[in-house]
């Protein structure tokens, strides 16, 4: 449970304002798990006319209400799609800038919005090996706006990475340009806690919202960099009995809330 | 840098243009096509993660107890802790390795990896298929405006230049040629023509990239069939070495439109190895891979009414289209 009295999950939280910030008319680059399960939201929501397109090579797709698919390549994660494309007709669809939103997770995450799932100590001997990119570095690199989603958690957010699997804002400022990335940048850190931005000079990430019962401190308690809080930070909404309605119903045996 | 064993796109080039490309029948058993596979050998398998592997191929070959393998696959299932673990393979060339969200890292991939026995070398999804495109294509190389500003870039030998003609940075990735691609298909001719329903994966490309390429089918269909429906065809026969009939090859992965994937199967697996490790691999190996001396015999462990769920789950989820 999040905050005192709230009736909800930080997952179903966090997978309700996730939805919210996706617009309608739209096209979005979703994995599976809470990214799915918010696109599906939005769908039946506020946004019917919101395209939602999975890695394994799906247009389109309507998942089938407590059938959803584990794996991006999978049978449930083609139900009703217009077109089934290669894996990588779909990324140069990413690259060519037919997708307004990707969204990603990550291990680790630093102050400018670059991820790593990659590795975690030396990269000839790692401590950890996570699986890898899979999509999240062309997802980071190809799409329009840039979702990260996560829980909010003190060893995912850290002031250094050990490896850089996607690019954010890179060091703020003008990285992405000097990389070479010209398209695309991190819009919106979404957690249980907190909703985040670039938008202030530092081109550090900073909290421009909070999530309905977090307080400040928790959220800086919460994060292993120094994290700023707009003077102007908001309260997001709490989520409607109708948004919790619909998405209990998506994932009724909370495989993934 | 780029895997140890890819061969260079002219080598490539002149291999293919040796080849006998007369339409023949190319229907082998299982056995015979499996030992295609050498030694050595960059093996491209083709599907993603759990859908349509070409399972009872990688099955043979692990049966035939091949060495030094490299794997390479645009999402990599367990099938790549099998080979790990049963000392056939120490490279793998993938964008993820896993079985999916709910079995978390992989503990025989980091064991192996961690320990220093074993090379992941990690590319991002788009470039693992432009390196299958640009070979595919007869081109050395690709350009990508994926993997600029990430560690990939470096730590893969992937090159960056500025474009000649619009002064923008590009990042370059190579041509990647298997020397063997093990692809299933739902159903192919005997001369290799093939045709797949559902997601096409990158598998038209791993074919046309491959030196070698050995396919196994469901369903071997009349040259006629393939020729009334030749708009449906993913795979030209002058591509293929070998074919297979074999139905359920996939399984217990799922085929689209045919069978489900097998998770109480999957899950089954997850739970051994996350209790004992490359232990649990190894034993799995044994009972299911080295144990069962013919294909019957691998799917009357599963048995007939557990085969006919699965079918039944698909249909339900998809239905043949055909």
């Amino acid at each position: 449970m999040t905050g005192p009295n709230a009736d909800y999950t930080a997952s179903e939280l966090l997978t309700v304002s996730a939805s919210r910030l996706l617009a309608d008319g739209t096209v979005v680059f979703a994995g599976v798990g809470t990214p799915l399960l918010a696109s599906a939201l939005a769908r039946a929501t506020h946004a019917p006319g919101l395209t939602v397109v999975i890695e394994g090579g799906s247009i389109g797709l309507e998942v089938a209400p407590g059938n959803l698919p584990i794996s991006t390549n999978e049978m449930r994660g083609a139900r009703r799609a217009v077109a089934l494309p290669s894996i990588t007709q779909i990324f140069l669809y990413a690259q060519r800038g037919f997708f307004d939103y990707g969204f990603l997770g990550g291990a680790q995450i630093d102050p400018y919005g670059n991820i790593n799932t990659s590795i975690i100590g030396a990269v000839e001997r790692p401590r950890v090996r996570l699986p890898g990119s899979g999509g999240a570095c062309d997802i980071a690199c190809l799409c329009r706006e840039i979702l990260i989603v996560t829980r909010h958690e003190r060893r995912r957010f850290v002031e250094r990475l050990d490896f850089v699997t996607s690019p954010g804002q890179i060091d703020g400022g003008r990285g992405r340009r000097g990389a070479g990335l010209l398209f695309g940048r991190v819009t919106a850190v979404l957690t249980d806690l907190a909703l985040m931005d670039f938008g202030g000079a530092s081109g550090r990430m900073r909290v421009a919202a909070l999530q309905p019962g977090a307080e400040p401190s928790q959220v800086k308690e919460q994060t292993g960099f120094d994290l700023e809080i707009a003077s102007d930070a908001r309260r997001l909404e709490p989520p409607t009995e109708g948004e919790l309605r619909t998405l209990r119903g998506l994932d009724p045996s909370r495989v993934f809330l | 840098m780029p895997e140890r064993s890819a061969i260079t796109f002219v080598e490539a080039r002149r291999r293919l243009e040796a080849k006998n490309k007369a339409p023949r029948d190319k229907r082998m058993p299982l056995a015979e096509a499996a030992a295609l596979v050498r030694d050595g050998d960059h093996i491209a398998i083709g599907g993603c993660l759990y859908s349509r592997t070409p399972t009872l191929l990688l099955r043979e070959v692990l049966r035939q107890r091949r060495r030094d393998v490299v794997l390479s696959r645009s999402l990599l299932c367990y099938e790549g802790e099998l080979f790990l673990a049963a000392g056939a393979c120490s490279e793998i060339v993938t964008s993820w390795v896993g079985i999916g969200l709910p079995w978390g890292l992989s503990r025989i991939v980091r064991e192996f990896v961690e320990g220093g026995n074993a090379r992941f070398e990690e590319w991002s999804h788009l470039a693992i298929g432009m390196r299958y495109h640009a070979a595919a294509m007869g081109v050395p190389f690709l350009p990508t405006l994926s993997m600029l500003g990430s560690d990939l870039r470096r730590t893969t030998g992937a090159k960056t230049m500025t474009c000649p003609f619009t002064g923008e940075q590009v990042c370059l990735v190579p041509a990647l040629h298997p020397h063997v691609a093990l692809i299933h298909v739902h159903r192919a001719d005997p001369f290799g023509n093939a045709q797949i329903e559902g997601y096409p994966h990158m598998d038209a490309d791993i074919a046309a990239a491959a030196q070698t390429v050995v396919l196994s089918a469901e369903e071997i269909v009349d040259p006629d069939e393939i020729r009334r429906t030749a708009d449906r065809t993913v795979i030209p026969f002058f591509a293929v070495d070998a074919v297979v009939h074999a139905p359920f090859g996939a399984y217990p992965h799922e085929m689209y439109g045919l069978y489900d994937v097998d998770l109480d199967h999957i899950d089954a697996y997850a739970k051994r190895v996350a209790a004992e490790g490359v232990a649990g691999a190894r034993a799995y190996l044994d009972e299911w891979v080295y144990g069962p001396e013919t294909t019957d015999a691998y799917f009357g462990k599963f048995g007939v009414d557990r085969l006919e769920r699965q079918r039944r789950a698909a249909r339900d989820l998809i239905g043949r289209r055909t």
